[in-house]
Order: C-alpha cells, then structure tokens, then sequence
C-alpha cells in the first residue's frame, strides 16, 4: 500500500510541477461550483466565464499576451473556497483577479486579497458597500450590487404603479436566501420603505432552500402586494413551485439576478409564466457577435467548456460578461504599463479602477446591446448603476422594462456610511487623494 | 529494531507514569515538534500554511474537544458546529467591544462562553443517554444558527450579518503573515492537546471514562454523575469554543454562520470516529484524513489527468473526489473499526516485535 502511495504521490507531484512551467502569461484562477446544491446555477457561469477566456486565447490574447486559466471546484462551500483561492493564487506568475461568485467567500477574501495585491471582482454580488473605492481599494462589484438592485426594482414597480405616492401603504415581501447573501438589500429596502411607506416583511428561508411551506403560509395570510425573491439555485424553483401552489400571482413576484435565470424557471416552466427579474445589464442574448464568435471559434472548433445551447443563456452571459470585465481591466492597465506584457495584480487593480468602455469599445467587443458603457473611478468601483427587468414567458425571458438607473441620491450617502462604518472597525483610514491619482 | 524497548527500566512511579513512556517515542516527537515549530515555518510555502496547515491544526483542536466528550465520557454530540459559532461569535464580541482586550484574552473569554453554553445543553445529559442526547444536542446546533442569524447585536448591527476581524496581535507581535498564524495556532494547539492529554491520564479523565463504559458502576463506586458529565460538556465545549474562534479570527478572517452549521458538527464527528474515539491523537489522525484527503485526490485527480494529457472536467473531478473519499471511509472502519489511532497502537505492538512475530 504504501508503495503504491509513494507511486502516486511521485505521479501527482510531477503532473503538478509540469503545468507550474508556463510563464508569460496572463493566469486566471477560476473558481467555479459545478457541483452541490447551487451547482446547476454555478455551472453555466463557469462555462461562459472560461469560454471567453478562450476566446480572447483564439483571437490573439490581451495585446499578444495569452491567457491561462485553471478552475477549481468549491461547491459553494466558503473554506473550500479560500483553499482555493490560496492554492491559484500563486500559480503560474501569480493571479491576475479572482472571482468568486459567492457572498460569502467575497467576505472571506476582502480581508485577504489587500495583503495578496490581487483585485477582487464582484460583478453583481459581494458586499454593496465595497463600491466605495475609497475604502475598499481591491474590491470591485462592477456594474451593480445588490443595493443597487433593490433600488431598480422599487423604481420599476413604482413605474408600473403609477408613480412613487401609489406605494403608499403597499405591502412589501422580500423572501431571501439567509446568508448575506440574501440580508444585503434589506438596508436598501428598508430606507426605501420609510421614505415611501410601504410595509416591508421579511421572511428568511434557510439554505438550500427547499423547506418554504411557512414561508409562503406567512404569505397566503399576509396577502402581499409584491413578493421580492433574493434566492439561489434550488431555492428560487421551490419558491416558484410555491407561489403557484399558494396561487400568488407570478407577474407580481420580482427576484434578483440570481433568481433569474434558465435553471431557476426551466422545471416550473408555465408556472413561472410572468415571474419578472432583475438583470444586471445583460438578459438573454443569442444573438450578439461575441456569442456568435465563441460559437464559432471555440464551439466550433470542439473547444466549448459546456454544452452549446447554452451558450447565450443569462447565467452563461454572466460568466461571459465577468471574464470581459477582468480581461477589460488587464488591456487599460497595459495601456499604461505596456502593451503586450504580463500585468501584475496590482497593475490590474489600476486597470480596473480606470476602466472606460464605451460604446465604440463595447461594439467592438462583440457587446452591443448587452450592457452599456462602464466609467469606473477611485471613488466608484461598480461604474455602472444601471440596470434592466425581464419576465418570463413559459418558454424564455423577454426584456420588460426600459433601463432604469439607481438612485445615487440615495445610494450614494448609504455606500458612503457603511464604507465608513466598515473602515472604523478596520482602524483603516481613506485612501489618500494623491493615492487616486496613481 | 530501532522500536525495541529492552533494557529501559523504570525506576520510579514518576516514571511509570509519564506521558510517553518508551524513550522512541520521547525521541519521535520531539522530532515532531521541532519539525513542526522550526523546519514547517522555513519549509511550507504560504500554500500549505494557510490553506492546510491551518485548517487542519484548528479541526484538530475542536476534534479534540469533541474527543473528550465523545470518545472519553460516552456523551454522543452534535452540537459541535454551534459551540465553536459560540467562541467564535462571543470571542468577536469581546474584541470588537472592547479593543483593549488583548488577542488571547478575547479567545479564552470566548471558550469561557462557549464553556457556559456547552454545559447548559449538557444539562439534558443527566436525564437521557446515546441518540436521544444526539437529537438534545443537535438543538444546540439549530439554536446557535439561529441567534447568530436573527439577533443582530452578536454581529453588531452589520446589515448582511458577516463579522469580520483584522490586526490580529499577540503581545505586540502582529499575526498577519501565514508564518505567524502558523506559529500561534500551532502553539495554543499544542498546549491544549497537552492539557487534554493531561486531564484524561489524571483522576477527571478516569471519571470520565468510568462514565462512559457503565454509568451506573461508576455512581455506584462513588463517581459523581452530574460532576463527570458537566466537567466533560464544559472542557469539551472550551477547547471547542476556542478552536471555533480561531476558524474565526484565524483561518477565515470574516464569517458567516454557515462557517459553522450542521455540517461542521458532522465534520468533527466523523473525524472523530474515524481518527479513534478517545485517543488524543486520533483527533489529528482523523483531521488529517478529513482536511488533507480531499484537496491531495482532487490535485491527484487532476494532476494525473493531465499527465496522461487530457483535460478533466473540473466537475468530475469532484464527483470522483466524493466516490473516492466515501469508498476510503467505508474501507478503514471495516479495516479498522476503531479507527486510525488504533492502527497506529497495532503498528507499534508489531514494530516492538519485528523482525520476529510470534
């Protein structure tokens, strides 16, 4: 046996050391869960993610600089996932960005990654104040948080109200994932609630998510007027099932990006019929010249990660459109530190902070028509506050709404109170405003 | 033939009864400890500090609490996950609250606490015994989820209910490089499996087993049931309350209560039982086997993949990674049904003999 272990060892440490060789390029860890509970959800995101990766790969890499990647699996799980971010941090000259997809593993990392020198992503999720660059140098929650969301999506219902005086005495239910997850709009909605006066309840729902009898009993008595959905994976496909057993209406349900997705409707299919979700920028999008360029030059050439209907999905665009934004923040900072080298985390995190896509870039890239332009700066790391709706129809989502914007009178004042809250903790002063300019 | 213990006499009781009786096994470690003290720290590359030897040093700890309750006095928990939340949460407290409060003082404080909780849930322990203590305990756990989740003052008012601590120090000595959490974790490690070891050689741990193997001998010959119970629910809960502070403050750095639910509990559990109910070592057998085995089959799994020159699906690597570890475990509790510290006690009776068995 213990030969046999020697043996084994030896083969793995070689088959380690083999890949630990490729140098001059630009390393992309990816931390990926396709596997567990939230794995249907994770798998699509990983797919589009590590697709684009090799698209950038087949169309010549960032300025001649190719691209390596590696994934490793964390089942949604936070320890797992920090093993994993130190075991990629390292590897072939050290990681570029790291991107978690998870709130809790966010958490977990925004304490690491300043001390690492690596920039941290959160395109859509993570921590709603780390918007705030001032503070939170490394993390960048890129084009929307959930504040933001929980923001868009009072405004468009008090569109289709009729005007922010009819949510007078409405009532409100945020059904959430109880993790941070889900507890993050709660501020948003909270300040939203008394400025306007509607009635908000709360109601958790434990992980995964697939006990909510209470949660809509709670909801057959209190006979809410709108029901905001903050889940994830399998959690958002009970809460669905539910609310056709309850008999709530679907057209007056609204989930988040999360809850927004082929898998969360897929099984519920006609039942979902008129479930309305946010979307961060992007919905469903088969037919933009980048999912055409991947289908052509990485599916079609059998280098696809998933399966190729896929591809175009909203999680899939998600993965996509996170790769481009990290890939994006690699060329600007090459831009000032040389073209066709190997940025540095430190370098990206530059690059990142003075991201300017415009349109003619973002036409360029193969984006037109999926998101609009994002501007970030020292002070604001999501460079983006808009956002969209989009409603199921039984069979695909259809945009429902026109872009709406966030609030920043609003958002702005609460990222800079928590982002203050947060650095009093820390005993971490602001950022300097020479550092900025650097 | 270097393990032979011929001609070492011992001459008096204090030797008779030292911790390590066979001189190889003074020798081995202390081998282990400047290993782990002098050559880990110059060696490990901030990987293997951080993301292993971390983990498993502090599973290692709350295996040994929960060792000293299950392994040693009988009392069959799942409570594990919400009394290491307990130290992890009130140990954050104490240092949020008040900065004074040195690193060390807010970790033994947040034992202290998790010690109080640990013996209000053992209080069913006097009336009910086995499974039906197992289901008692298992509140514990549901109950901690719950007031870490809902009561917004343990987590001082943050909105998503995720606690985060940095500066850590010590005396004045910043624990901020892997080298320096490696070297505390370590050492409050060590001491406390040397205290445990301790307290089960001495007349507490006597009880404690006395407890275990008939409760009503015991009480009979004058072991007091209630004392032996609670004192194995409060020192099982302490060195389990701090090991959960320093998953916190440590390891993770920001936290959630996921950081500590029902499959943490498990976790330790299964640690335990396949590491070896009440063997000390057995806790740092059976956290090696739990920690390590995972990440080495999916980086073997992988490895070996490529070196044969395909790509493995991430995914699949860890399906196969699940089948694998399950298969392992069924495989030594046949083998060895009572665990990896057993295998090591068969391995020296034979060594003691080698190279001729009788």
């Amino acid at each position: 046996m213990s030969k046999k272990l020697v043996t084994a060892l030896t083969a793995a440490l070689i088959a380690g050391g083999a890949f630990a060789q490729a140098a001059k390029e630009q390393f992309f860890p990816v931390l990926v869960y396709r596997t567990g509970a939230y794995g249907p959800n994770g798998a699509p995101w990983a797919n589009g993610y590590v697709d684009y990766l090799k698209l950038v790969n087949a169309q010549g890499g960032i300025n001649g600089v190719k691209i390596s990647f590696e994934e490793c699996e964390f089942g949604y799980a936070t320890d797992r996932g920090v093993e994993c971010y130190e075991r990629l941090k390292g590897k072939n000259g050290g990681a570029t960005v790291v991107q978690p997809l998870s709130t809790g593993v966010t958490f977990a990392l925004t304490e690491k990654a300043p001390a690492d020198k690596i920039p941290l992503i959160t395109a859509g999720y993570g921590r709603s104040e780390s918007q705030d660059g001032g503070v939170f140098k490394w993390n960048f929650p890129l084009i929307g948080s959930y504040w933001m969301a929980a923001d868009v999506l009072v405004q468009h219902i008090a569109k289709k109200e009729g005007g922010w005086d009819k949510l007078k005495g409405k009532k409100f239910t945020l059904v959430y994932h109880d993790s941070p997850y889900g507890k993050e709009p709660i501020p948003m909605l909270t300040e939203r609630s008394k400025m306007h006066g509607f009635e908000l309840n709360l109601i958790p729902v434990p992980h995964p998510g697939v006990e909510q009898k209470s949660a809509w009993l709670q909801i057959r008595q209190n006979r809410p007027d709108y029901v905001l959905l903050w889940g994830w994976g399998v959690m958002n496909t009970t809460s669905l099932k539910e609310a056709q057993a309850t008999g709530f209406p679907r057209d007056k349900m609204y989930g988040v990006w999360w809850a927004g997705a082929e898998p969360d409707v897929k099984d519920v299919a006609e039942g979902a019929k008129g479930y309305h979700a946010l979307t961060m920028q992007h919905g469903v999008h088969p037919d933009a010249k980048v999912v055409k360029d991947i289908l052509a030059q990485v599916h079609g050439k059998g280098q696809g990660t998933g399966p190729k209907d896929e591809v175009g999905q909203v999680l899939y665009m998600r993965g996509l459109l996170s790769s481009m934004l990290a890939v994006e923040g690699v060329r600007r900072a090459q831009e000032r530190y040389g073209k066709g080298k190997v940025m540095s985390g430190e370098q990206t995190r530059w690059g990142l902070e003075n991201l300017a896509l415009d349109q003619k870039r973002l036409d360029a890239l193969g984006f037109a028509g999926v998101m609009r332009p994002v501007s970030t700066s020292c002070n604001d790391h999501m460079g983006s506050a808009w956002a969209r709706v989009h409603t199921w129809d039984g069979a695909k989502w259809n945009f429902s709404s026109d872009w709406l914007q966030a609030d920043e009178a609003i958002l702005k004042p609460m990222v800079k109170q928590a982002a203050d809250k947060y650095a009093a903790e820390k005993k971490l002063t602001r950022r300097a405003p020479a550092d900025c300019q650097s | 033939m270097l393990y032979r213990t011929a001609g070492q006499f011992k001459t008096s009781y204090a030797a008779d009864q030292q911790i390590l009786p066979i001189r190889q096994d003074r020798i081995g470690l202390a081998a282990i400890l400047v290993l782990a003290f002098v050559l880990v720290p110059m060696l490990a590359s901030e990987y293997y500090l951080r993301a292993i030897l971390l983990p498993f040093l502090i599973l290692s700890m709350a295996a040994i609490g929960l060792n000293i309750l299950v392994g040693y006095c009988g009392q069959i928990s799942l409570g594990t996950g919400a009394f290491m939340a307990v130290g992890a949460y009130a140990a954050y407290n104490f240092h949020a609250r008040v900065p004074e409060l040195p690193l060390l003082a807010s970790l033994l404080l947040g034992g202290l606490c998790a010690t109080l909780v640990g013996m209000l849930f053992g209080l069913p322990s006097l009336r009910i015994r086995g499974l039906y203590l197992a289901v008692a305990t298992l509140a514990a756990q549901f109950f901690a989820d719950w007031t870490f989740l809902r009561i917004k003052w343990f987590t001082l008012d943050n909105a998503s209910g995720s606690v985060s601590v940095g500066g850590l120090s010590f005396f004045g000595l910043p624990i901020e490089t892997p080298v320096a959490k490696y070297l505390f974790v370590l050492s409050v490690v060590v001491l406390c499996a040397l205290a445990a070891k301790n307290l089960v050689r001495g007349h507490i741990g006597r009880s404690w087993m006395a407890m275990r193997d008939m409760d009503v001998a015991a009480s009979v010959i004058g072991i007091r049931p209630m004392h032996a119970k609670l004192s194995a629910f409060a020192v099982s809960s302490f060195i389990v309350g701090v090991a959960g502070a320093l998953w916190g403050f440590v390891h993770l750095g920001a936290w959630e209560p996921a950081a500590f639910s029902i499959d943490r509990s498990l976790q330790l559990l299964f640690i335990v039982i396949i590491g070896g109910l009440g063997s000390i070592l057995g806790a740092f057998l059976g956290s090696a086997f739990i920690v390590l085995l995972p990440i080495f089959l999916v980086q073997f799994l992988g490895g070996t993949g490529r070196l044969l020159g395909f790509q493995v699906d991430t995914a699949l690597v860890s399906h196969v990674e699940t089948m694998v570890f399950g298969a392992l475990i069924v495989f030594f509790l046949i083998k060895e049904p009572h665990g990896l510290a057993r295998l090591w006690s068969t391995a020296k009776e034979k060594l003691r003999l080698w190279p001729f068995p009788h």
